[in-house]
């Protein structure tokens, strides 16, 4: 069990959230989605240029920028 | 009949289909999608079922209630106060859990619902099993299955709607728990609501209070014009944030833990009612998505297909423009014989047939072919689901410039059409964001200017050169088009637009199979039609002003000419002619006509004419002093100058402001022209060319 940020998981790798240090307006839309401490998140892709990447929450894929990422704190699985 | 009227709401979260419902609800043709085009403003239509009429409300697409974007508020508001019979809200069976969130948040507003599963052939293809009966008998209110795109399980969901909405009693609907401690707060503030606003949900305006959301206290006293927070509430109110405060609890942890319980009493309840059989059913988007976003391939593969449109609309655009244009003219000779033949005096005749008709038949045989072929393609991409994905691909530049990925879209739909890239900037939240992307769509060239483009890249930079060297150069074009975008946004934001980029997570929804006949009558009805009825409104008008321009004599000399020998010398300094910068002035109505117009002022006609032979124009051209610089000036400032009228129009539509539209058309005029008078000054001064 690895602790680290959202933006640093690889791409197929799972991880469980810890925590969501993102303020305003990104925390609220983070919150919309599902992603609370205690979601599994998979990461599935990077854009081209590596960011942003896309993650898979609750059964929906969204995009998050790896800059708003950084903020979530997570634990890698397996 | 009509007192009787039943107000249904249509909830939901975006891209699970609701406007597909909305539709075969009502038979009103809207369009699906959450991209260009969604519900931003509440659509409405009717339908009639077992002799009773029912007016049905399609809200704003949103994931939950909690937020304060304008969709959720309209959203909410119209729940809470609407004083609606039934709430349907629609759920992507696919993703039950995230969508069963917002079914929590609006069931605590206003329990009268229904939820209606949608696409749930989609989930049967993902092996995804639903167990309809145990959901419904969880959350105490009716459950009903639909696939809307294949018509199924509607009949159930209109037998139900009518059921739901005459129920004057109804059992118990499930009620989220929170923690105890916000549980206790509402136990001592729900008994005082109760006294006030009975008739309202007490549990959730308690909530509410708790949470000091100051917006919904606000919107209460102005549906209900009382004021909830007397002096015995405020002390009712003083007393639970004590017991908040000795508890240690902030108000920021107070709404973690509510939305935290409502998103695990969705996870709760779907690990009970969703059998996944598959674990892996998202293999085929996963390999489609690592293609369409992978790093070597994702930008070439989204600028070969944007490429291929173009190039699919221009080559098809050709016979139906001409037997257009033969139509209209054919029209056009019956009127000047009926205008004949009633007497009509010729100049009144010469007037409407050779100024104001010819103009308004141009603009519609140019521009109605290419709009009705690129609109279409780019609406099936949009079906399939790809412009997300082309939003994930481009952010990072976007992002750069302080603007917002999703712009990138608008930019596509602007090499369309840039009045339909304008409006498609709604999709963009933050508005600054939106105004950048409003204020920098014609920065990109649309399918007006580009056969203009072409012409003169034929004529001067490859004559009869190669089919492939001029796409290249086209495409060369178009990059220093999105090139200038960026560099503008980032400018813009800079300077008169001061911010940082907005939060921004945006879904990459599931690949869906297009609806091909769907997407062809909405693409032409919503987009093609709709632009055209703007160009036509400017272009009779233009048609007068033109004609009066070319056949007005002072002298010896048209007004045309005086205006156009007025402007020589100013044009001169930006590498053009007079002739040039009035068509371009007199192409404010549709680009198309610009090049008809240098035509008619070269060669002194009365009225709009076209030269089919590329060799002959340049000739025209060449006679009347253009150089390949000329040519080079001439192409810049059709990429950069005022947005057609059409365009502006739709800009002043959009912001709500004359000061913005008029900046939109300074902006790219003075870019243009810089760069023209830098090009031209280099030439000269180095002698260059």
């Amino acid at each position: 069990m690895k602790k680290t940020t959202l933006d640093l998981l690889r791409v197929g790798e799972k991880a469980i959230i810890i925590k969501v240090n993102n303020k305003g307006d990104i925390r609220r839309r983070l919150l919309d989605i599902g992603l609370i401490p205690g979601t599994e998140v998979e990461s599935i892709l990077k854009s081209p240029s590596g960011d942003p990447a896309a993650f898979l929450i609750r059964g929906s894929l969204f995009a998050i920028r790896s800059e708003d990422a950084s903020k979530i704190e997570i634990e890698v699985l397996g | 009949m009509k007192q009787n009227k039943r107000k249904i709401a249509l909830a939901g979260n975006p891209n699970v289909g609701k406007s597909t419902v909305f539709n075969a609800l009502t038979g009103m043709h809207q369009h699906t999608g959450n991209w260009p085009g969604k519900t931003v403003s509440n659509a409405s239509g009717e339908y009639t079922y077992q002799n009773k009429l029912y007016r049905i409300y399609d809200l704003p697409g949103t994931y939950s209630l909690i937020s304060h974007s304008e969709e959720e508020e309209i959203a909410r508001d119209f729940i809470c106060f609407g004083e609606i019979d039934v709430t349907v809200i629609v759920c992507d069976a696919v993703c039950l859990e995230r969508n069963l969130n917002l079914v929590l948040q609006i069931m605590e507003i206003n329990p009268k619902v229904i939820v209606c599963v949608n696409l749930l052939d989609e989930a049967k293809k993902k092996k995804i099993h639903i167990d309809l009966k145990a959901l419904s008998s969880y959350l105490g209110v009716p459950v009903v299955g639909t696939s809307a795109r294949e018509k199924k399980g509607l009949a159930h969901l209109l037998k139900t709607i009518e059921k739901t909405a005459e129920q004057k009693y109804r059992k118990a609907s499930y009620v989220v728990h929170y923690n105890s401690y916000i549980e206790k707060a509402i136990d001592k503030i729900e008994p005082y609501i109760k006294e006030k606003v009975g008739n309202l949900n007490t549990r959730w305006v308690s909530l509410k209070l708790i949470d000091q959301d100051p917006i919904i206290l606000e919107t209460l006293k102005d549906h209900l014009g009382i004021n909830i927070v007397d002096t015995k509430m405020e002390k009712i109110l003083l007393e639970v944030q004590n017991d908040l405060l000795e508890q240690d609890i902030i108000l920021s942890e107070v709404k973690d833990d509510v939305v935290a319980s409502i998103i695990k009493t969705a996870e709760d309840i779907c690990q009970k009612v969703v059998v996944f059989e598959k674990e892996d059913y998202r293999r085929r988007d996963k390999k489609i998505d690592q293609i369409l976003t992978s790093k070597w391939f994702g930008i070439p593969i989204m600028l070969a297909l944007l490429c291929t449109i173009f190039w699919i609309t221009m080559i098809g655009a050709n016979v139906p423009s001409t037997l257009l244009s033969n139509g209209l003219f054919w029209i056009s000779d019956q009127i000047e014989k009926f205008l004949n033949f009633i007497h009509m005096p010729a100049i009144v005749t010469d007037i409407f047939i050779n100024g104001v008709y010819k103009v308004l038949a141009w603009v519609v045989s140019v521009m109605l072919p290419p709009m009705a072929i690129f609109f279409p393609l780019f609406t099936l991409l949009e079906d399939l689901g790809y412009l997300p994905r082309i939003a994930f691909n481009l952010d990072k530049y976007f992002k750069k410039c302080s603007a917002c990925g999703k712009q990138a879209l608008s930019m596509c739909m602007g090499f369309g059409c840039n009045a339909v890239g304008v409006t498609g900037c709604r999709i963009i939240d933050s508005p600054r964001e939106r105004l950048l992307a409003i204020l920098t769509n014609a920065f990109v060239p649309c399918n007006g200017r580009f056969p203009m483009l072409i012409t003169l890249i034929g004529m001067f930079l490859f004559t009869g050169g190669s089919g492939f060297m001029s796409s290249f150069i086209l495409t060369i074009v178009i990059l220093i088009s999105i090139l200038m975008t960026l560099l503008m946004s980032k400018i813009l934001s800079k300077t008169v637009l001061k911010g940082v980029p907005s939060s921004f997570t945006l879904e990459l929804p599931p690949y869906r199979k297009p609806q091909i006949g769907k997407v062809i009558i909405h693409s032409i009805f919503d987009r093609t039609l709709f632009v055209l009825g703007r160009a036509i409104m400017v272009a009779a008008p233009a048609g007068l002003i033109i004609w009066l321009l070319a056949n007005l004599q002072i002298g010896d000399a048209s007004l045309l000419k005086i205006c156009s020998d007025f402007l020589d010398p100013f044009a001169k300094i930006f590498g053009m002619d007079g002739v040039i910068l009035m068509a371009f002035i007199l192409g404010f109505p549709a680009n198309e006509i610009v090049i008809p117009i240098m035509i008619m002022g070269y060669m002194s006609l009365g009225s709009l004419t076209e030269v089919h032979d590329l060799e002959i124009l340049r000739n025209l051209f060449v006679q009347n002093g253009w150089t390949l610089l000329t040519a080079l000036c001439v192409m810049t400032f059709c990429l950069f100058h005022f947005p057609c009228s059409t365009t502006c129009l739709t800009i002043k539509k959009e912001t709500g402001s004359f000061k913005w539209t008029i900046f939109s058309m300074i902006l790219p005029t003075v870019i243009g022209l810089m760069i023209c008078f830098l090009l031209t000054q280099c030439v000269h001064v180095f002698r260059l060319l």
